[in-house]
């Protein structure tokens, strides 16, 4: 951007007669400024963009750039080693390496388990450099104590085994975090609180990532993921650093095996206390943590209004059932009682046909009797009689009631007038022959 | 846990790529450990991996072997899905999809229905963010599998038209690939970039036509880089052309030969249609490289086998009629910024089609002769066209992937990046060879303020006082009919300001030449006692309210003579 440009053009020199106060002679401005948008691309952007938001000069941008740069290099220097040495720790004896805070030695404190192999290094390094023997003696000390150099040495071997770092981590107490106390608890703050132990207590875990005990919004699948996930602790855990020292000389054998037993019984101790305070720590945790309560009320909400919409209905059930069964009963009371009074009327009108049929047919029989049997004069003869009277019959016998009220009417009308008569017998002969009911061969006398 | 799973991503280290994501294909790259940028292979070895995803039995093809499902099993294929992305239905152009899985409605966006999976016999519908997420985690996977290390973020690149809601659209799907999205950036200003991020490359103010002609689609973008910093000043778009059309001429020209010898129309049936297509495609690329190329293809049409070979030249014959369309959106685009062809220091192609030769040549011939056309054909330093967006979007990536994802936010504000730009060309005025005043810019136009530029002039021969009057200039084009004595001009200065050119050989008979002519003096300087032959050294500062520091001294001297003009606005 500042890169200074060669232009082969010659300037104009200064004409006669030109002069202004310092040389300088402003005699314009600029024209107007179009707005337009840069592109968020590219080095030279990301530069305007610190400064336009800094609110920068070119100038002062580069130099504040350059400082940067300058103190980023800088940090990374003494990133590892600014933790102050504490006196009494540099005047440890080298041969009580087991009771060392071997971060503290090199000076990872912050790290701890956290630390990485090439922290531990790095760490190394520096603490080397500061604390090699040949270093103090170049300083004019001649005491010939290296313990410290001797106690950096142990801690980086240590350190950089895995195996023996573990067994280290196992009973690094300063990495734990205390829990916390009811007193602590009452201010609320209880994720903030509990948080960090979980945190702690996650490092022995076989199985990573550890799922962290969350805020009061957590989901309810959460949250029991974490505590099952506590209640089945896979822990890696040991505590063979506390070990006594076995013996090593071969004289006597059963001492050793004595101390390696006790040594066993110890670590199995040691471990099944450790499972038993994880589940205490874990059974702590759950009696104060409100998100149980919660989900359990909510679900205890959820399972009341099931049963009562479950018990709304079973209801609903019966009151439908009985209302059928008594309209049920009610439709049939009515059926049967008009199935009743049908039956009477039925009766009643069968009995008045009957009785209308009665009365027609003695009509018919009358009718012929007042015509004294058809005869002309005197008496009818007992086979004129007889004859008559089978005919009478047979039409009688043949005819439906109706046709038997019509020709009883007819009858009486036609009074004693004996054509009359027997012509409307005759009519309804004919009518009978003609419906195919009697054959003409039967009739004799109204033929 | 929620947050806990939060807490692990933000806690793992960043890892960015570069992503050039369009319809046609799709590039990803990453800035090596020297610097460089690589453009990355996929398991296949392809560099430009083809946007299209296939399913057979539920199984998931992609890139190049999708395409070869194009022929086989169209339906379950889909392809030129980029620009559906963010869209409603109505308003997307689905011609490009005809030979694939057609874009279908679906809810409030677009959607493809394809037998996705094994089990069922019916097909799935699969939305067009589905569909991106599902490529773009493709392409992440590739890329993890070169570097051999999880990539999880990236920087994309988009078209200048892209919309607000596309570029939502797109983060939500790069988001459900496991894609973080830094930041968006538009294609031209990638490949601007991809040219400027060599470590041979100096900054230079200059104007730049990109011309990023892909598969389906055109865009041409007038670009000013001032300083290193780049303002789009005009961007033209052509959705209809593309590779596609060049490929519809050689499609014709086979179906018309083939037509000739054997009375069938292969173009009738699809297969024959997607078959042409495929090899002809094939047949185009080839004729970029080569002079002739084959097209052979089994059972064209009626189970006839068709062989045929076409040269260049009756190929660019043909094309003649597209190439002009390439050529006038390049013109356009110029107009539109209100520029002349004389203003334009480079064009860049970028884009597949770019390779064919004849189309860089023609914009040779409309440009000056100063002017760089950086296309293989034209440049033997040109980068390959296909590889620019995603070139300049790993670098990108590799400058921002450190950054938090607040400070990328800030930075690209509108707050940020709405700048005022100079409206007219600052410089100082000079004495010419013919003893007249004439104007050499400093600061060019669409320069983005704050802006500081510092340049040395000869002082007069015979050394003495000299007078610095820096002022406001116009350029105009002066043409002039040609003469026999026209080439009589100063030779082209070497620095990329151009003063005066020479003159251009167009095929129009006017000489056509910038003319610098200054317009508005803004202040006045003397120097006085200045040493024969020596030098001037000014530096002119602009302050976002349009204010001027200027500070002249001679090189080597002690004084300076400063002054400052309050801004106006």
């Amino acid at each position: 951007m500042a890169a200074v440009q060669t232009v082969k053009v010659t300037l104009p020199s200064l004409p006669q007669g030109w002069s202004a106060d310092k040389d300088f002679k402003p005699v314009g401005a600029l024209s107007a400024a179009t707005q337009r948008n840069l592109e968020p691309v590219g080095p030279h952007f990301l530069a305007h963009a610190r400064r336009k938001r800094h609110h920068r000069t070119f100038s002062e941008d580069e130099r504040i750039q350059a400082q940067h740069n300058v103190k980023k290099t800088e940090d990374e220097d003494d990133g590892d080693i600014s933790e102050p040495e504490d006196p009494m720790m540099l005047t440890r004896e080298a041969k009580d390496w087991k009771a060392q805070d071997h971060y503290a030695v090199l000076g990872i404190t912050k790290y701890r388990w956290r630390a990485t192999p090439e922290q531990i290094k790095k760490a190394h390094r520096k603490k080397v450099l500061r604390h090699h023997p040949d270093k103090k003696a170049a300083l004019g000390q001649t005491d010939e104590n290296d313990n410290f150099f001797k106690c950096i040495q142990k801690a980086t071997e240590l350190l950089l085994d895995p195996v023996r770092r573990r067994q280290y981590d196992s009973v690094d107490e300063a990495a734990d975090v205390d829990t916390p106390t009811k007193k602590q608890l009452q201010k609320g703050n209880f994720y903030k609180l509990w948080g960090p132990v979980f945190k702690a207590e996650g490092r022995f875990s076989n199985k990573q990532p550890v799922p962290q005990l969350g805020d009061e919004n957590s989901a309810q699948e959460d949250v029991e993921t974490f505590y099952n996930f506590w209640y089945n602790f896979d822990s890696w855990r040991t505590f063979e650093y506390l070990d006594e020292d076995v013996p090593d000389d071969n004289e006597n054998r059963d001492q050793k095996r004595h101390v390696e037993k006790k040594n066993a019984n110890a670590r199995r101790k040691r471990k099944t206390e450790d499972t038993v305070r994880l589940r205490e720590l874990v059974d702590e945790c759950l009696a104060l943590d409100e998100r149980i309560k919660k989900f359990r009320q909510q679900a205890r909400a959820g399972k009341d209004a099931k049963r009562k919409a479950k018990e709304d209905e079973a209801k609903r059930l019966q009151e439908e059932k009985e209302k059928a069964r008594l309209d049920e009963e009610q439709r049939k009371k009515e059926a049967e009682e008009s199935a009743k009074a049908d039956r009477e009327k039925n009766k009643k009108a069968k009995e008045a046909a009957k009785n209308a049929a009665k009365k027609n047919k003695r009509v018919l029989k009358g009718s012929v009797k007042d015509v004294n049997y058809f005869a002309e004069s005197g008496e009818p003869s007992a086979a004129d009689v007889d004859a008559v009277l089978a005919d009478v019959e047979l039409i009688m016998a043949k005819i439906d009631t109706e046709e038997l009220a019509e020709l009883a009417e007819r009858l009486t009308s036609a009074g004693k007038n004996g054509a009359a008569v027997k012509s409307v017998y005759t009519e309804e002969a004919k009518r009978l022959v003609a419906a195919g009911k009697i054959k003409e061969s039967e009739v004799k006398i109204f033929a | 846990m929620g947050d806990a799973a939060n807490g692990v991503s933000a806690e793992t280290e960043r890892f960015a790529i570069g992503i050039s994501f369009g319809n046609t294909s799709s590039s990803i790259a990453r800035i090596s450990s020297e610097g460089k940028a690589e453009v990355i292979a996929n398991e296949e070895g392809d560099r430009q991996i083809p946007s299209i995803l296939s399913y057979i039995e539920g199984e998931e093809y992609h890139g190049t072997q999708a395409k070869a499902q194009l022929l086989r099993n169209p339906n379950n294929t889909i392809a030129y899905f980029r620009d559906y992305l963010g869209k409603d239905f109505k308003s997307i152009d689905p011609t490009p999809c005809h030979q694939s899985a057609h874009p279908q409605q679906s809810d409030s966006t677009v959607a493809f229905s394809v037998r996705d999976s094994p089990s069922s016999e019916t097909p799935n519908i699969v939305t067009v963010s589905e569909v991106t997420t599902r490529h773009l985690r493709r392409l992440k996977q590739s890329a993890a599998d070169f570097l051999g290390k999880e990539v999880n973020a990236a920087v994309i690149t988009v078209p200048t038209n892209f919309s607000d809601a596309q570029r939502e659209a797109l983060v939500a799907a790069a988001k459900e690939a496991g894609i973080e999205v830094l930041q968006l950036i538009h294609e031209p200003v990638a490949a601007v970039m991809a040219y400027d991020a060599r470590p041979e490359a100096t900054v230079t103010d200059k104007l730049v036509v990109v011309a990023d002609l892909g598969g389906t689609r055109s865009d041409v973008a007038v670009v000013a880089c001032r300083g290193g910093m780049y303002t789009i000043l005009a961007t033209a778009h052509d959705y209809e052309l593309g590779g596609a059309s060049l490929d519809q001429i050689i499609i014709d020209h086979f179906a018309k030969e083939f037509i000739k010898k054997h009375k069938t129309d292969p173009r009738e049936n699809a297969r024959g249609l997607a078959k042409l297509k495929s090899f002809g495609e094939g047949t185009r690329k080839t004729l970029s490289q080569t002079t002739n190329a084959q097209l052979s293809i089994e059972s064209l049409a009626d189970g006839i086998d068709y062989h045929s070979t076409v040269n260049r030249t009756r190929f660019e014959l043909l094309s003649n009629k597209v190439f002009a369309q390439f050529t006038g959106l390049i013109e356009q685009v110029v107009k539109k910024a209100d520029l002349d062809v004389l203003d334009i220091d480079e064009v860049i192609f970028s884009g597949g089609t770019s390779h064919t030769p004849k189309i860089a040549q023609l914009a040779h011939n409309i440009f000056p002769e100063k002017t760089n056309i950086l296309a293989p054909s034209t440049s033997s330093t040109a980068i390959n066209p296909s590889e620019l967006s995603a070139r300049g979007a790993a670098f990108q990536a590799s400058l921002i992937q450190e950054f938090d994802s607040e400070d990328i936010e800030q930075s690209i504000h509108p707050m940020v990046t709405v700048t005022p730009h100079l409206s007219k060309a600052i410089g100082v005025e000079i004495t010419s060879a013919a003893s007249k005043t004439a104007f050499q810019p400093l600061l060019d136009a669409e320069t983005a303020i704050p802006a500081r530029r510092i340049a040395q002039y000869l002082a007069p021969k015979e050394g003495g006082d000299v007078l610095v009057r820096v002022c406001e200039g116009t350029r105009s084009i002066k043409v002039t009919k040609p003469e026999p004595k026209a080439k009589a001009e100063k030779p082209a200065q070497d620095d990329e300001d151009d003063s005066d050119f020479d003159d251009s050989e167009e095929e129009e008979d006017d000489l056509r030449e910038v003319v610098w002519k200054a317009e508005k003096p803004v202040a006045e300087m003397a120097v006085k006692g200045v040493k024969a032959g020596g030098k001037i050294e000014v530096m002119v500062h602009v302050n976002p309210d349009l204010g001027l520091q200027i500070a002249v001294r001679e090189v080597g001297g002690q004084n300076a003579v400063r002054g400052a003009i309050n801004g106006s606005a």
